[in-house]
Protein backbone atom coordinates (compact mmCIF):
# COMPACT_ATOMS: atom_id res chain seq x y z
CA UNK A 1 0.00 0.00 0.00
CA UNK A 2 1.35 3.15 -0.89
CA UNK A 3 1.95 5.69 2.17
CA UNK A 4 -1.10 8.20 2.68
CA UNK A 5 -0.63 11.62 4.90
CA UNK A 6 -3.78 13.53 6.30
CA UNK A 7 -4.66 16.01 3.72
CA UNK A 8 -6.77 19.40 4.29
CA UNK A 9 -8.79 17.73 1.41
CA UNK A 10 -9.50 14.19 3.47
CA UNK A 11 -12.01 16.17 5.74
CA UNK A 12 -14.02 17.36 3.12
CA UNK A 13 -16.36 14.39 2.80
CA UNK A 14 -17.05 14.14 6.72
CA UNK A 15 -17.44 18.26 6.90
CA UNK A 16 -20.25 17.68 3.83
CA UNK A 17 -21.73 15.35 5.86
CA UNK A 18 -22.28 17.82 8.97
CA UNK A 19 -23.17 20.74 6.85
CA UNK A 20 -25.90 18.50 5.33
CA UNK A 21 -27.23 17.37 8.88
CA UNK A 22 -26.93 20.65 10.22
CA UNK A 23 -29.00 22.05 6.98
CA UNK A 24 -31.43 19.39 7.77
CA UNK A 25 -32.22 20.05 11.58
CA UNK A 26 -32.45 23.75 10.75
CA UNK A 27 -34.96 22.97 8.72
CA UNK A 28 -36.98 20.88 10.26
CA UNK A 29 -36.80 23.12 13.45
CA UNK A 30 -38.39 25.73 10.76
CA UNK A 31 -41.14 23.45 10.21
CA UNK A 32 -41.53 23.20 14.18
CA UNK A 33 -41.74 26.51 14.68
CA UNK A 34 -44.12 27.20 12.39
CA UNK A 35 -47.58 25.45 13.12
CA UNK A 36 -46.72 22.50 10.22
CA UNK A 37 -44.76 20.09 12.30
CA UNK A 38 -42.10 18.10 11.57
CA UNK A 39 -42.00 13.98 13.58
CA UNK A 40 -38.60 13.90 15.93
CA UNK A 41 -38.40 10.39 14.44
CA UNK A 42 -37.43 11.85 11.45
CA UNK A 43 -34.85 14.17 12.74
CA UNK A 44 -33.70 10.93 15.08
CA UNK A 45 -33.22 8.71 11.74
CA UNK A 46 -31.41 11.44 9.49
CA UNK A 47 -29.20 11.76 12.68
CA UNK A 48 -28.83 8.01 12.90
CA UNK A 49 -27.74 7.66 9.25
CA UNK A 50 -25.39 10.85 9.84
CA UNK A 51 -23.68 9.52 12.32
CA UNK A 52 -22.96 6.29 10.65
CA UNK A 53 -21.59 8.23 7.50
CA UNK A 54 -19.62 10.46 9.91
CA UNK A 55 -17.95 7.41 11.12
CA UNK A 56 -17.50 6.12 8.01
CA UNK A 57 -15.74 9.17 6.41
CA UNK A 58 -13.80 9.80 9.68
CA UNK A 59 -10.47 10.55 7.44
CA UNK A 60 -7.98 8.22 10.24
CA UNK A 61 -10.60 5.37 10.01
CA UNK A 62 -10.87 5.67 6.15
CA UNK A 63 -6.91 5.55 5.69
CA UNK A 64 -7.17 2.20 7.63
CA UNK A 65 -10.02 0.77 5.49
CA UNK A 66 -8.14 2.31 2.65
CA UNK A 67 -5.30 -0.89 3.16
CA UNK A 68 -7.82 -3.56 4.71
CA UNK A 69 -10.18 -4.95 2.65
CA UNK A 70 -12.63 -6.30 5.54
CA UNK A 71 -12.27 -2.78 6.48
CA UNK A 72 -13.24 -1.31 3.18
CA UNK A 73 -16.08 -3.65 3.26
CA UNK A 74 -17.10 -2.25 6.63
CA UNK A 75 -17.14 0.73 4.99
CA UNK A 76 -19.44 0.16 2.60
CA UNK A 77 -22.08 -1.59 4.79
CA UNK A 78 -22.51 1.73 6.39
CA UNK A 79 -21.90 4.04 3.41
CA UNK A 80 -23.95 1.94 0.70
CA UNK A 81 -26.76 0.08 2.95
CA UNK A 82 -27.58 1.26 6.48
CA UNK A 83 -27.03 4.96 6.32
CA UNK A 84 -29.08 5.28 3.09
CA UNK A 85 -31.86 3.14 4.65
CA UNK A 86 -31.85 5.26 7.84
CA UNK A 87 -31.86 8.84 5.78
CA UNK A 88 -34.64 7.62 3.65
CA UNK A 89 -36.88 7.17 6.95
CA UNK A 90 -36.15 10.92 7.30
CA UNK A 91 -37.84 11.77 4.58
CA UNK A 92 -35.77 14.63 3.22
CA UNK A 93 -37.09 15.80 0.03
CA UNK A 94 -40.39 16.02 1.55
CA UNK A 95 -38.78 18.42 4.02
CA UNK A 96 -36.74 20.00 1.26
CA UNK A 97 -40.00 20.37 -0.84
CA UNK A 98 -42.01 21.92 2.34
CA UNK A 99 -39.12 24.13 3.60
CA UNK A 100 -37.97 25.36 -0.22
CA UNK A 101 -40.17 29.19 -1.65
CA UNK A 102 -42.36 28.04 -4.03
CA UNK A 103 -40.25 28.36 -7.41
CA UNK A 104 -37.59 26.12 -5.86
CA UNK A 105 -39.91 23.79 -4.85
CA UNK A 106 -41.14 23.99 -8.56
CA UNK A 107 -38.00 23.47 -9.82
CA UNK A 108 -37.66 20.34 -7.93
CA UNK A 109 -41.13 18.70 -8.34
CA UNK A 110 -40.73 19.43 -12.12
CA UNK A 111 -37.05 17.30 -11.49
CA UNK A 112 -38.59 14.79 -9.55
CA UNK A 113 -41.61 14.13 -12.48
CA UNK A 114 -39.38 14.25 -15.25
CA UNK A 115 -38.62 11.75 -17.12
CA UNK A 116 -35.25 11.23 -16.81
CA UNK A 117 -35.56 10.88 -13.00
CA UNK A 118 -38.49 8.75 -13.68
CA UNK A 119 -36.05 6.01 -15.03
CA UNK A 120 -33.26 6.46 -12.82
CA UNK A 121 -35.15 6.15 -9.63
CA UNK A 122 -36.98 2.86 -10.92
CA UNK A 123 -36.35 -0.18 -8.47
CA UNK A 124 -34.95 -2.06 -11.61
CA UNK A 125 -31.95 0.74 -12.21
CA UNK A 126 -31.29 1.45 -8.73
CA UNK A 127 -30.74 -2.52 -8.57
CA UNK A 128 -28.48 -2.22 -11.59
CA UNK A 129 -27.00 0.85 -10.37
CA UNK A 130 -26.33 -0.80 -6.56
CA UNK A 131 -25.50 -4.26 -7.54
CA UNK A 132 -24.01 -4.43 -10.84
CA UNK A 133 -21.69 -0.90 -9.79
CA UNK A 134 -20.69 -3.92 -7.49
CA UNK A 135 -20.15 -7.02 -9.54
CA UNK A 136 -18.09 -4.05 -12.09
CA UNK A 137 -15.83 -2.71 -8.66
CA UNK A 138 -14.75 -5.90 -7.61
CA UNK A 139 -14.47 -8.16 -10.47
CA UNK A 140 -12.51 -5.77 -12.73
CA UNK A 141 -9.30 -4.02 -11.81
CA UNK A 142 -11.24 -0.65 -11.18
CA UNK A 143 -10.93 -1.42 -7.09
CA UNK A 144 -7.20 -1.55 -7.37
CA UNK A 145 -7.20 1.20 -9.49
CA UNK A 146 -9.17 3.37 -7.15
CA UNK A 147 -6.25 2.25 -4.46
CA UNK A 148 -3.75 4.40 -6.68
CA UNK A 149 -5.52 7.49 -7.11
CA UNK A 150 -7.64 9.36 -4.56
CA UNK A 151 -9.97 10.84 -6.66
CA UNK A 152 -11.53 7.51 -8.00
CA UNK A 153 -11.19 6.14 -4.65
CA UNK A 154 -13.65 8.96 -3.42
CA UNK A 155 -15.95 8.60 -6.71
CA UNK A 156 -16.57 5.19 -5.47
CA UNK A 157 -17.59 6.02 -1.76
CA UNK A 158 -19.89 8.61 -3.32
CA UNK A 159 -21.20 6.07 -5.77
CA UNK A 160 -21.77 3.57 -2.54
CA UNK A 161 -23.74 6.42 -0.97
CA UNK A 162 -26.21 7.56 -4.30
CA UNK A 163 -26.74 4.62 -5.33
CA UNK A 164 -27.82 2.99 -1.66
CA UNK A 165 -29.84 6.31 -0.95
CA UNK A 166 -31.20 5.84 -4.73
CA UNK A 167 -32.08 1.66 -4.07
CA UNK A 168 -33.58 1.87 -0.79
CA UNK A 169 -35.87 4.88 -1.42
CA UNK A 170 -36.92 3.03 -4.71
CA UNK A 171 -37.77 -0.36 -2.72
CA UNK A 172 -39.42 1.67 0.18
CA UNK A 173 -41.05 4.22 -1.93
CA UNK A 174 -42.01 6.12 1.65
CA UNK A 175 -41.85 8.21 3.28
CA UNK A 176 -40.71 10.32 0.57
CA UNK A 177 -43.24 9.87 -2.14
CA UNK A 178 -42.06 7.61 -4.80
CA UNK A 179 -41.26 9.05 -8.35
CA UNK A 180 -43.11 5.61 -9.63
CA UNK A 181 -46.06 4.12 -8.42
CA UNK A 182 -45.11 -0.01 -8.35
CA UNK A 183 -46.75 -3.02 -6.17
CA UNK A 184 -44.90 -3.90 -3.21
CA UNK A 185 -45.17 -7.58 -5.03
CA UNK A 186 -42.39 -6.05 -7.48
CA UNK A 187 -40.49 -4.22 -4.96
CA UNK A 188 -40.70 -7.37 -3.30
CA UNK A 189 -39.05 -9.16 -6.22
CA UNK A 190 -36.19 -6.65 -7.00
CA UNK A 191 -35.19 -7.09 -3.33
CA UNK A 192 -35.10 -10.65 -4.05
CA UNK A 193 -33.06 -10.23 -6.87
CA UNK A 194 -31.23 -7.57 -4.78
CA UNK A 195 -30.39 -9.96 -2.54
CA UNK A 196 -29.40 -13.00 -4.74
CA UNK A 197 -27.07 -11.48 -6.57
CA UNK A 198 -25.59 -10.04 -3.51
CA UNK A 199 -24.80 -13.11 -2.25
CA UNK A 200 -24.19 -14.39 -5.34
CA UNK A 201 -21.10 -11.84 -5.65
CA UNK A 202 -19.76 -12.72 -2.13
CA UNK A 203 -19.66 -16.33 -2.94
CA UNK A 204 -17.71 -15.74 -6.02
CA UNK A 205 -14.94 -13.16 -4.63
CA UNK A 206 -14.56 -16.43 -1.63
CA UNK A 207 -14.10 -18.53 -4.48
CA UNK A 208 -12.28 -16.95 -6.76
CA UNK A 209 -10.18 -14.54 -4.82
CA UNK A 210 -11.70 -11.54 -6.03
CA UNK A 211 -10.58 -8.42 -6.06
CA UNK A 212 -7.28 -9.32 -7.86
CA UNK A 213 -4.02 -7.02 -8.09
CA UNK A 214 -4.39 -5.54 -4.81
CA UNK A 215 -1.87 -7.42 -2.61
CA UNK A 216 -4.44 -8.46 -0.03
CA UNK A 217 -4.52 -12.01 0.54
CA UNK A 218 -6.35 -14.98 -0.10
CA UNK A 219 -7.45 -15.09 3.68
CA UNK A 220 -8.34 -11.82 4.28
CA UNK A 221 -10.14 -11.46 0.83
CA UNK A 222 -12.09 -14.57 1.92
CA UNK A 223 -12.81 -12.61 5.29
CA UNK A 224 -14.17 -9.67 3.48
CA UNK A 225 -16.36 -12.00 1.74
CA UNK A 226 -18.34 -13.57 4.32
CA UNK A 227 -18.86 -9.57 5.86
CA UNK A 228 -20.04 -9.26 2.55
CA UNK A 229 -22.35 -11.84 2.42
CA UNK A 230 -23.70 -11.62 6.10
CA UNK A 231 -23.40 -8.02 6.34
CA UNK A 232 -25.40 -7.50 3.10
CA UNK A 233 -28.35 -10.23 4.49
CA UNK A 234 -28.48 -8.15 7.96
CA UNK A 235 -28.62 -4.73 5.90
CA UNK A 236 -31.26 -6.35 3.42
CA UNK A 237 -33.67 -8.46 5.91
CA UNK A 238 -33.76 -4.77 7.66
CA UNK A 239 -34.71 -3.24 4.62
CA UNK A 240 -37.20 -5.75 3.88
CA UNK A 241 -38.82 -5.45 7.63
CA UNK A 242 -39.17 -1.41 7.23
CA UNK A 243 -41.03 -2.58 3.99
CA UNK A 244 -43.22 -4.59 5.21
CA UNK A 245 -43.65 -2.92 8.60
CA UNK A 246 -44.98 -0.02 6.35
CA UNK A 247 -47.26 -2.13 4.22
CA UNK A 248 -48.76 -3.52 7.88
CA UNK A 249 -49.15 0.63 8.79
CA UNK A 250 -51.75 0.75 6.44
CA UNK A 251 -55.30 0.60 6.53
CA UNK A 252 -56.48 -3.40 6.79
CA UNK A 253 -58.22 -2.62 3.89
CA UNK A 254 -56.19 -1.27 1.45
CA UNK A 255 -53.74 -3.98 1.91
CA UNK A 256 -54.43 -6.77 -0.22
CA UNK A 257 -54.76 -4.44 -3.25
CA UNK A 258 -51.77 -2.41 -2.19
CA UNK A 259 -49.40 -5.85 -2.41
CA UNK A 260 -50.83 -6.76 -6.17
CA UNK A 261 -51.60 -3.45 -7.74
CA UNK A 262 -50.21 0.20 -8.08
CA UNK A 263 -51.30 2.70 -5.15
CA UNK B 1 -85.14 -45.11 -31.72
CA UNK B 2 -85.17 -41.50 -32.21
CA UNK B 3 -86.67 -41.44 -28.80
CA UNK B 4 -84.62 -44.13 -27.12
CA UNK B 5 -81.69 -41.60 -28.15
CA UNK B 6 -83.31 -38.61 -26.69
CA UNK B 7 -83.53 -40.18 -23.32
CA UNK B 8 -80.22 -41.99 -23.41
CA UNK B 9 -78.74 -38.09 -23.95
CA UNK B 10 -80.99 -37.03 -21.17
CA UNK B 11 -79.44 -39.68 -18.95
CA UNK B 12 -76.15 -39.06 -20.05
CA UNK B 13 -76.59 -35.29 -19.25
CA UNK B 14 -77.91 -35.90 -16.13
CA UNK B 15 -75.47 -38.42 -14.79
CA UNK B 16 -72.63 -35.42 -15.90
CA UNK B 17 -74.36 -32.99 -13.97
CA UNK B 18 -74.62 -35.24 -10.86
CA UNK B 19 -70.88 -36.42 -11.33
CA UNK B 20 -69.69 -32.28 -11.74
CA UNK B 21 -71.75 -30.87 -8.54
CA UNK B 22 -70.56 -33.85 -6.67
CA UNK B 23 -66.95 -33.90 -7.58
CA UNK B 24 -64.96 -33.45 -4.89
CA UNK B 25 -61.77 -31.45 -4.92
CA UNK B 26 -58.65 -33.56 -4.25
CA UNK B 27 -57.73 -33.08 -0.73
CA UNK B 28 -54.12 -31.80 -1.17
CA UNK B 29 -55.59 -29.33 -4.46
CA UNK B 30 -58.10 -28.26 -1.38
CA UNK B 31 -55.45 -27.78 1.01
CA UNK B 32 -52.53 -26.49 -0.67
CA UNK B 33 -53.85 -25.19 -3.84
CA UNK B 34 -53.21 -21.69 -4.60
CA UNK B 35 -56.31 -20.98 -6.55
CA UNK B 36 -58.21 -21.83 -3.32
CA UNK B 37 -55.83 -19.81 -1.09
CA UNK B 38 -55.87 -16.65 -3.30
CA UNK B 39 -58.74 -17.33 -5.41
CA UNK B 40 -62.15 -16.17 -4.45
CA UNK B 41 -63.73 -18.67 -6.69
CA UNK B 42 -65.00 -20.34 -3.48
CA UNK B 43 -66.96 -17.40 -2.80
CA UNK B 44 -66.79 -15.88 0.75
CA UNK B 45 -69.89 -17.96 2.20
CA UNK B 46 -69.53 -18.40 5.76
CA UNK B 47 -66.95 -22.08 5.53
CA UNK B 48 -65.49 -21.22 2.30
CA UNK B 49 -64.32 -18.12 3.96
CA UNK B 50 -62.59 -19.81 7.06
CA UNK B 51 -61.53 -22.72 5.21
CA UNK B 52 -59.41 -19.90 2.97
CA UNK B 53 -58.23 -18.22 6.02
CA UNK B 54 -56.93 -21.25 7.32
CA UNK B 55 -55.20 -21.80 4.45
CA UNK B 56 -53.67 -18.48 4.31
CA UNK B 57 -52.70 -19.07 8.13
CA UNK B 58 -51.11 -22.43 6.39
CA UNK B 59 -49.36 -20.98 3.82
CA UNK B 60 -47.61 -17.72 6.10
CA UNK B 61 -46.78 -20.10 8.72
CA UNK B 62 -45.21 -22.30 5.72
CA UNK B 63 -42.92 -19.39 5.01
CA UNK B 64 -42.26 -18.85 8.55
CA UNK B 65 -41.05 -22.35 8.95
CA UNK B 66 -38.92 -22.60 5.77
CA UNK B 67 -37.26 -19.26 7.42
CA UNK B 68 -36.77 -20.53 10.91
CA UNK B 69 -35.00 -23.84 9.40
CA UNK B 70 -32.87 -22.11 7.45
CA UNK B 71 -31.62 -19.58 10.31
CA UNK B 72 -31.50 -22.73 12.40
CA UNK B 73 -29.16 -24.76 10.04
CA UNK B 74 -26.99 -21.21 9.30
CA UNK B 75 -26.86 -20.47 12.88
CA UNK B 76 -25.90 -23.90 14.51
CA UNK B 77 -24.24 -26.00 11.79
CA UNK B 78 -22.62 -23.23 9.71
CA UNK B 79 -21.53 -20.66 13.35
CA UNK B 80 -21.90 -22.18 16.84
CA UNK B 81 -20.74 -26.19 15.79
CA UNK B 82 -18.25 -24.66 12.17
CA UNK B 83 -19.32 -27.78 10.29
CA UNK B 84 -20.76 -26.43 7.36
CA UNK B 85 -18.52 -24.87 5.39
CA UNK B 86 -19.41 -21.22 3.68
CA UNK B 87 -18.09 -22.31 0.20
CA UNK B 88 -17.27 -26.33 -0.72
CA UNK B 89 -14.84 -25.86 -3.32
CA UNK B 90 -16.78 -28.86 -5.44
CA UNK B 91 -19.12 -26.91 -6.05
CA UNK B 92 -20.24 -26.86 -9.43
CA UNK B 93 -21.11 -23.25 -10.56
CA UNK B 94 -24.72 -24.07 -11.01
CA UNK B 95 -25.02 -24.75 -7.44
CA UNK B 96 -23.35 -21.28 -6.38
CA UNK B 97 -25.94 -19.16 -8.63
CA UNK B 98 -28.81 -21.69 -7.30
CA UNK B 99 -27.68 -21.07 -3.85
CA UNK B 100 -27.76 -16.92 -4.07
CA UNK B 101 -31.73 -17.68 -5.15
CA UNK B 102 -32.10 -19.92 -2.44
CA UNK B 103 -30.60 -17.79 0.07
CA UNK B 104 -32.44 -14.80 -0.95
CA UNK B 105 -35.76 -16.89 -0.84
CA UNK B 106 -35.49 -18.29 2.89
CA UNK B 107 -34.45 -14.52 3.77
CA UNK B 108 -37.33 -12.97 2.57
CA UNK B 109 -39.76 -16.19 3.58
CA UNK B 110 -39.45 -15.27 7.17
CA UNK B 111 -39.65 -11.05 6.94
CA UNK B 112 -42.88 -11.76 4.44
CA UNK B 113 -44.31 -15.11 6.12
CA UNK B 114 -43.80 -12.95 9.82
CA UNK B 115 -45.62 -9.95 7.86
CA UNK B 116 -48.19 -12.43 6.22
CA UNK B 117 -49.47 -13.92 10.13
CA UNK B 118 -49.34 -10.66 11.56
CA UNK B 119 -52.24 -9.07 8.83
CA UNK B 120 -54.19 -12.41 9.41
CA UNK B 121 -54.22 -11.55 13.51
CA UNK B 122 -54.85 -8.11 12.75
CA UNK B 123 -57.87 -8.30 10.82
CA UNK B 124 -58.72 -11.58 13.04
CA UNK B 125 -58.11 -14.32 10.32
CA UNK B 126 -55.70 -16.18 11.99
CA UNK B 127 -56.16 -19.76 12.34
CA UNK B 128 -53.77 -20.51 15.06
CA UNK B 129 -54.01 -24.83 14.22
CA UNK B 130 -53.65 -24.84 10.50
CA UNK B 131 -50.87 -22.04 11.05
CA UNK B 132 -48.91 -24.88 13.72
CA UNK B 133 -49.25 -27.33 11.04
CA UNK B 134 -47.76 -24.72 8.44
CA UNK B 135 -44.60 -24.21 10.09
CA UNK B 136 -43.80 -27.54 11.21
CA UNK B 137 -44.28 -28.41 7.26
CA UNK B 138 -42.29 -25.95 6.39
CA UNK B 139 -39.70 -26.69 8.92
CA UNK B 140 -39.19 -30.43 7.34
CA UNK B 141 -39.65 -29.19 3.75
CA UNK B 142 -37.05 -27.21 4.06
CA UNK B 143 -34.58 -29.83 6.18
CA UNK B 144 -35.76 -32.46 3.37
CA UNK B 145 -34.80 -29.92 0.64
CA UNK B 146 -31.70 -28.94 2.34
CA UNK B 147 -30.60 -32.53 2.81
CA UNK B 148 -31.32 -33.95 -0.87
CA UNK B 149 -30.89 -31.20 -2.90
CA UNK B 150 -28.42 -28.92 -1.41
CA UNK B 151 -26.05 -31.90 0.10
CA UNK B 152 -26.34 -34.02 -2.50
CA UNK B 153 -27.49 -32.90 -5.80
CA UNK B 154 -26.12 -29.53 -5.93
CA UNK B 155 -23.39 -29.74 -3.71
CA UNK B 156 -22.72 -27.18 -2.18
CA UNK B 157 -21.21 -28.15 1.34
CA UNK B 158 -21.43 -31.43 3.18
CA UNK B 159 -22.87 -31.55 6.63
CA UNK B 160 -19.70 -32.74 8.09
CA UNK B 161 -15.91 -33.00 6.66
CA UNK B 162 -13.45 -35.28 7.68
CA UNK B 163 -15.75 -38.41 8.41
CA UNK B 164 -17.97 -40.75 6.34
CA UNK B 165 -20.79 -38.48 5.60
CA UNK B 166 -23.79 -41.15 5.06
CA UNK B 167 -24.98 -41.33 8.67
CA UNK B 168 -25.39 -37.93 9.11
CA UNK B 169 -27.08 -37.54 6.06
CA UNK B 170 -29.56 -40.25 7.40
CA UNK B 171 -30.20 -38.51 10.38
CA UNK B 172 -30.47 -35.31 8.77
CA UNK B 173 -33.16 -36.96 6.52
CA UNK B 174 -34.87 -38.45 9.66
CA UNK B 175 -34.99 -35.32 11.18
CA UNK B 176 -36.51 -33.85 8.33
CA UNK B 177 -39.37 -36.48 7.70
CA UNK B 178 -39.65 -36.64 11.65
CA UNK B 179 -40.76 -32.28 11.12
CA UNK B 180 -42.97 -33.29 8.22
CA UNK B 181 -45.11 -36.10 9.59
CA UNK B 182 -45.55 -33.84 13.01
CA UNK B 183 -46.80 -31.20 10.25
CA UNK B 184 -49.04 -33.40 8.65
CA UNK B 185 -50.47 -35.08 12.02
CA UNK B 186 -51.05 -31.32 13.33
CA UNK B 187 -53.15 -30.47 9.64
CA UNK B 188 -54.85 -33.59 10.31
CA UNK B 189 -55.82 -32.09 13.62
CA UNK B 190 -56.62 -28.79 12.34
CA UNK B 191 -58.78 -30.15 9.46
CA UNK B 192 -60.86 -31.90 11.78
CA UNK B 193 -61.23 -29.53 14.06
CA UNK B 194 -62.18 -27.11 11.87
CA UNK B 195 -65.38 -29.01 10.56
CA UNK B 196 -66.37 -29.65 14.01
Amino acid sequence: MHPHQTAPFDWLPFLLVVLVTFEYLAAAWLQRAASAGWSLWRCGFFLLGSILLAIAFWPPLMHWAHGDLVGHMTLHLLIGMLAPLAWVLAAPMTLLLKTLPQTGGKWVVALLHSRCMRVVAHPITALLLNVGGMYVLYLTPLYAASLESPLLHYAVHLHFLLAGYLFCWAILAAPDASVNRLSLRFRLGVLFASIATHSLLGKLMYAEGFPRGTGHGLDEIQAAAQLMYYGGDLAEVLLAVVLLTLWLRRPVGRRERLFFAVD
Amino acid sequence: MSQFVAFRATLVKKRFEELHVKRRVPIFRQTFGFRYVLGSQYGMKNDAHTLQNARRSLWAAVLVGVGVMAALDEIVFHQLLQWHHFFDFSTPAFGILSDGLLHAFELLAVVVGVSLLLDLSQRGWLCVAWAKAGFFLGMGSFQLFDGIINHKILRLHQIRYGVDPLMYDLTWNAFAIGFLLIGFWLLRRARSGSRR
